[in-house]
C-alpha cells in the first residue's frame, strides 16, 4: 500500500493556492476599459517608432496635393473609427487572456488522463503481459477524468464567449451586425445546448468506462477465477471504439470550435497523439517517481524501457500527424484554411517552432538510443520536455483564437498550469494511496514481473 | 598444436537449446558458433557474443541518406531548374522545405534500411553465390546445432553436452 505523503499532500495544496492567487490577479489584471487599452496601445505605437503615422502621411501624399486637407479630414475619421475598433478587439482580447490560461492548462491535464485511460484500455483490450503491473499506477492517473472533464466544462460555460466566439450574440441572426453565415450554418452542431450535452455524454461514457474497469480490476485481486477480467477485456475493446468517436467529436467541440471558421479533417487524431503521448510519459514519471520512493519493487527497468519506447514512438507519431496536417494545408494555400497557420507563423513563431523542438527532435535525440531509455533520469529529462511541449501545443491551438497576438506566458498561464498541476497531484496520489500497488490476481501479473527485453 | 576437431551437439528445442548454452559457458568452454533455423531470443546474451553496433551504423546511413535527400532536392528543384509546383517558385530551399520532407524522410529510411542489411549480410559473411557454411542442413528446419572446438576432450565434452539434452552428438573433423 502506497501512502500519501504528508510533503506531497502539502507540496499539492501549496501549488494550489499558488496557482489560484495568481489566477485570480490574472483575472483582475485583465479587467482594462476601453481607455486603458487606448493608451496602452498609443504607448506601443510611440515604442515602434510610430509606424501608423509614417503610413498616413505617404498616403495623403500619394493622393496629390491638390486635394490633400479634404482627404486628410476623412481619411482622419477613418483612421479614428477603425482605432476604436481595434482598441475595443485588444480590449476583447486582453479580457479573454485569463479565460484562455486556465482553459488551456485544464484541458491539458485532463487530457493526460484521458491518454492514460484509452492506453489502459488498449493493454485489456489487447491483453498485453508487459504491463499488467504499472495497472494501478494507470487507475490512479485515470481517477482525474471526471473531475477534470467538468472543471473543463464549467470553465467553457463560464468564459462563454470569451472562448468560443460562436457563442457570440447574435452571430447566427440574420441581420445582426455579428451575424457570421458560416457560424450560422453550422449552428446545427455548434450551439451551446448540443455543446454540453454532448461535452456530459461523452465524459459520462469515459466515467463509466473508468467506474467500472477499476471495479473489476479490483474484484480481480479478490478472485479465485478469470472472470472479472475477461469482463475487463469486453468493455475494454466496446470503450476504445465509444473512445475514438467521442474524443475526435471532443477535440473539435473542445478546441478546433474556437477558430469556427476553420476546420481540419485530421484534427482528432492530432489531439490522439498529443494526450496519448502526454499520458504515456506520466505513467512513466510516476513510476519513476513511487520507484525512487521505494515501492513498486517488481516493476523493473524493462517496464521502463517499454514506457520510454512508448514515448519515443508516440512523440514520432504526433510528429507524423502535425506534418501530415501543415503541409496539405500550407501547400494547398486556400485562404479559410492557411489562416490557421499564417496567424501562428506570424504571431506564435518562438512556441510554434519551439514546440517541434521540444515534441520531436529533443525525444528523437534523446530517447533514441536503447540503453538511454532505461536510465530514469534520461527519462525524466526527456518526459519533461514531453510535458512542455505539449502544453505548448495545446497553448497555441487555443491562444491565436482568443487572445491574438496579446500572448505571453506570464502570471496567469503559470498560476493555470500551477492550480491544476496541484489538484493533478492531490486526486492521483491520493487514489494511488486506496488499493494496494500490485493488480495481484491478474493473469498476466508473473509474466509482466518477470518481464525482460 | 592447433585443433580442427570439432563436436557439433544438435537439439530440438531452442529453450533446451538456450539452458544448454549456459551450461556450457558455465563449464568454461568455448562456443564456436551455434545455428539456428529462426532468431533465439537472449542467445546472444547467453553465448557472452559483445553488444551489436548495428544500430549505430544505421543511423550514420539515415543521415547519410538525409544529406543526400537535401543536396539532390536542391540541386533539382531549386538551382539546376527551379521549378514552380503549386504556386510557390520562391527558388529558396528553406522556403520550400515541407514540400521536400517526405523525400528527405523516405531517403533517410531508404538509406538506413537497406544499407544495414547489406552491413549485416556482409558483416554476417554472406554474399552471394557463397557456398553456405552451415554444417548440417536440418538447421535451416527443425533442428539447432552447436559447434564446439575440441581440444583432446571430447569424452567430457559428449558427456556433458548429452547431460544438457543434445540429441545427437557428432565429433567432425572440419579439414575434410
Amino acid at each position: 500500500m502506497y501512502t500519501f505523503s504528508n510533503r506531497l499532500k502539502i507540496g499539492a495544496i501549496v501549488l494550489m493556492v499558488l496557482g489560484a492567487l495568481m489566477v485570480g490577479y490574472g483575472f483582475i489584471d485583465s479587467h482594462k476599459s476601453l481607455d486603458d487599452v487606448k493608451v496602452m496601445l498609443a504607448e506601443e505605437a510611440s515604442a515602434h517608432g510610430g509606424h501608423g503615422e509614417v503610413a498616413h502621411a505617404e498616403l495623403a501624399h500619394d493622393n496629390g496635393h491638390a486635394k490633400a486637407a479634404e482627404h486628410g479630414t476623412t481619411h482622419g475619421e477613418a483612421d479614428a473609427h477603425h482605432g476604436d475598433e481595434h482598441a475595443e478587439h485588444v480590449m476583447h482580447q486582453i479580457h479573454n487572456r485569463p479565460y484562455s490560461a486556465l482553459y488551456v492548462a485544464a484541458f491539458f491535464f485532463f487530457m493526460i488522463a484521458l491518454g492514460v485511460l484509452a492506453f489502459y484500455a488498449i493493454q485489456y483490450a489487447a491483453q498485453a503481459g508487459w504491463s499488467p503491473v504499472l495497472f494501478r499506477v494507470m487507475e490512479a492517473i485515470t481517477y482525474y477524468v471526471l473531475p477534470g472533464g467538468l472543471i473543463v466544462l464549467a470553465i467553457a460555460f463560464f468564459a462563454d464567449s470569451h472562448l468560443f466566439i460562436w457563442l457570440k450574440e447574435g452571430m447566427t441572426v440574420e441581420g445582426h451586425e455579428n451575424y457570421d453565415a458560416l457560424v450560422a450554418g453550422k449552428s446545427g452542431w455548434l450551439n451551446k445546448t448540443g455543446f454540453f450535452i454532448r461535452g456530459l455524454i461523452f465524459l459520462g461514457g469515459w466515467s463509466l468506462y473508468r467506474y467500472f474497469s477499476r471495479k473489476f480490476s479490483k474484484a480481480q485481486d479478490q478472485a479465485d477465477d478469470n472472470r472479472n477480467f475477461k469482463k475487463n477485456f469486453r468493455i475494454s475493446a466496446a470503450f476504445l471504439v465509444f473512445y475514438i468517436y467521442t474524443e475526435s467529436m471532443m477535440s473539435w467541440d473542445w478546441i478546433m470550435s474556437v477558430d469556427p471558421h476553420w476546420f481540419s479533417t485530421l484534427f482528432g487524431w492530432y489531439v490522439f497523439a498529443s494526450m496519448f503521448v502526454s499520458g504515456i510519459t506520466t505513467i512513466a514519471l510516476i513510476t519513476i517517481y513511487l520507484k525512487s520512493k521505494g515501492y513498486l519493487e517488481f516493476v523493473n527497468d524493462s517496464h521502463i524501457h517499454d514506457l520510454a519506447k512508448f514515448m519515443f514512438g508516440i512523440s514520432i507519431f504526433w510528429t507524423y500527424l502535425w506534418f501530415s496536417q501543415f503541409m496539405l494545408i500550407w501547400y494547398a494555400n486556400i485562404p479559410e484554411e492557411v489562416t490557421y497557420f499564417v496567424t501562428r507563423i506570424e504571431d506564435y513563431k518562438l512556441p510554434f517552432f519551439g514546440m517541434l523542438a521540444m515534441n520531436f527532435i529533443f525525444p528523437l535525440l534523446v530517447l533514441m538510443n536503447s540503453d538511454y531509455k532505461r536510465i530514469p533520469w534520461f527519462v525524466v529529462m526527456g518526459g519533461i520536455v514531453i510535458l512542455v511541449g505539449h502544453y505548448i501545443d495545446v497553448f497555441n491551438m487555443i491562444m491565436p483564437a482568443t487572445v491574438g497576438d496579446r500572448w505571453y506566458i506570464g502570471i496567469p498561464e503559470i498560476g493555470s498550469v500551477l492550480l491544476f498541476l496541484g489538484l493533478f497531484i492531490f486526486l492521483v496520489f491520493w487514489a494511488l494511496s486506496k488499493e494496494p500497488l500490485l493488480a495481484k490476481r491478474n493473469p498476466f501479473i508473473k509474466e509482466s514481473e518477470h518481464f525482460h527485453y | 598444436m592447433e585443433s580442427s576437431k570439432v563436436i557439433q551437439a544438435i537439439y530440438n528445442d531452442d529453450d533446451v537449446l538456450l539452458s544448454a548454452v549456459k551450461k556450457v559457458k558455465s563449464e568454461k568452454h568455448h562456443i564456436e558458433e551455434i545455428y539456428t533455423p529462426f532468431p533465439v531470443h537472449g542467445l546472444d546474451k547467453a553465448m557472452g557474443l559483445a553488444p551489436t553496433r548495428i544500430a549505430i551504423a544505421s543511423f550514420m546511413y539515415g543521415c547519410v541518406g538525409l544529406t543526400v535527400a537535401i543536396l539532390m532536392m536542391n540541386f533539382i528543384m531549386i538551382e539546376d531548374w527551379p521549378q514552380d509546383i503549386g504556386g510557390k517558385p520562391s527558388f529558396s530551399y528553406i522556403e520550400n522545405m515541407p514540400a521536400f520532407v517526405p523525400i528527405m524522410f523516405e531517403l533517410t529510411v531508404f538509406f538506413a534500411a537497406h544499407l544495414m542489411v547489406i552491413t549485416f549480410y556482409l558483416r554476417s559473411r554472406m554474399w552471394p553465390f557463397k557456398k553456405a557454411e552451415n554444417p548440417d542442413p536440418r538447421t535451416t528446419d527443425d533442428h539447432f546445432l552447436m559447434e564446439i572446438p575440441v581440444h583432446g576432450n571430447e569424452n567430457d565434452l559428449t558427456a556433458l553436452l548429452k547431460e544438457t539434452g543434445a540429441v545427437e552428438i557428432n565429433l567432425v573433423d572440419k579439414d575434410h
